[in-house]
């Protein structure tokens, strides 16, 4: 069979600005330790609806009724905060959904 | 080719997956694998930003901190599913766990090709015309694959945990 290649033959890409929109400056350190952090799943264009809602009940346990909620809101919002905690816990969260190839950040709110 | 087939991945009363996809899909997906491995092994391709996205956008040393403690870790792990689903590329039965591999691996190969394409929400019209159609059309079966592993694979989930 022959297939072209797809992957490593397109042209590369440009390096785009990172379209995330962040507010607030971070505080020191010592004013906040106590602020949890939240972990945020933004809207793109290329992962399913369905893939999205399946990863937040494999990672979260969510049910799938609150899943899709969430799935929504990153859809139609364009984000939805699917965790909060410890930085530690946070960084996890967003390790996972990084590993599911999702798009996670986190930061103190 | 039958078109006309059961799905391509089909949950089994015993907890296994029925893999029901002929030589030239498993062909695709082969060649695909190879060229995301080769992707992955150069480890330098704008393509591939998706799969290393910030996690703190707005803080540049803490981001450097975080990618410098599980950049490597991403790549093995995603280099070792690659491995086991290419071993299991011929399977006609999987476990849920081997699909589970096969999702995320897919879901890897649309994240560069969606990203190299640059799709949009509003992508919807097919050119047949356009230079890379044939790489569109790709990512879009690819997409339909992906839908038929989730939906196969929402059956093994456990109960929920967290009801909130």
């Amino acid at each position: 069979m022959l297939v072209h290649n797809m992957l490593t033959a397109l042209p590369p890409v440009a390096t785009a600005p990172h379209p995330m929109i962040v507010d607030e400056p971070r505080l020191d350190d010592e004013l906040d330790l106590d602020t949890p952090w939240v972990v945020i799943v933004w809207n793109d264009p290329i992962n399913l609806m369905s893939y999205v809602t399946f990863v937040l009940q494999k990672l979260f346990g969510f049910s799938n009724e609150k899943a899709t909620e969430l799935m929504l809101d990153v859809h139609e919002k364009g984000k939805a905060v699917v965790s909060t905690g410890t930085r530690e816990k946070a960084e996890l969260d967003v390790f996972r959904l990084h590993e599911h190839g999702l798009w996670a950040t986190m930061q103190q709110d | 080719m039958n078109l006309f087939r059961k799905g391509p991945f089909v949950l089994a009363s015993d907890g296994t997956v029925t893999v029901n996809l002929d030589d030239d899909e498993r062909g695709l997906l082969g060649h695909v694998f190879r060229e995301l491995r080769e992707l992955l092994l150069l480890d330098d391709d704008q393509g591939l930003r998706r799969l290393y996205p910030a996690a703190y956008p707005n803080d540049a040393e803490r981001d450097a901190g975080y990618h410098a403690l599980v950049h490597g870790e991403l790549l093995e792990k995603r280099l070792s599913a690659l491995d086991e689903v290419e071993a299991t590329l011929d399977n006609t039965s999987l476990s849920p766990e081997q699909l589970n591999l096969w999702m995320t691996t897919i879901n890897e190969v649309r994240l560069v090709l969606g990203t190299k394409l640059d799709v949009s929400e509003d992508d919807t019209d097919f050119d047949p015309e356009a230079p890379n159609a044939h790489a569109v059309a790709v990512y879009m079966h690819l997409g339909w694959l992906l839908e038929c592993v989730v939906s196969a694979l929402m059956g093994t989930l456990p109960e929920p945990t967290d009801n909130n």
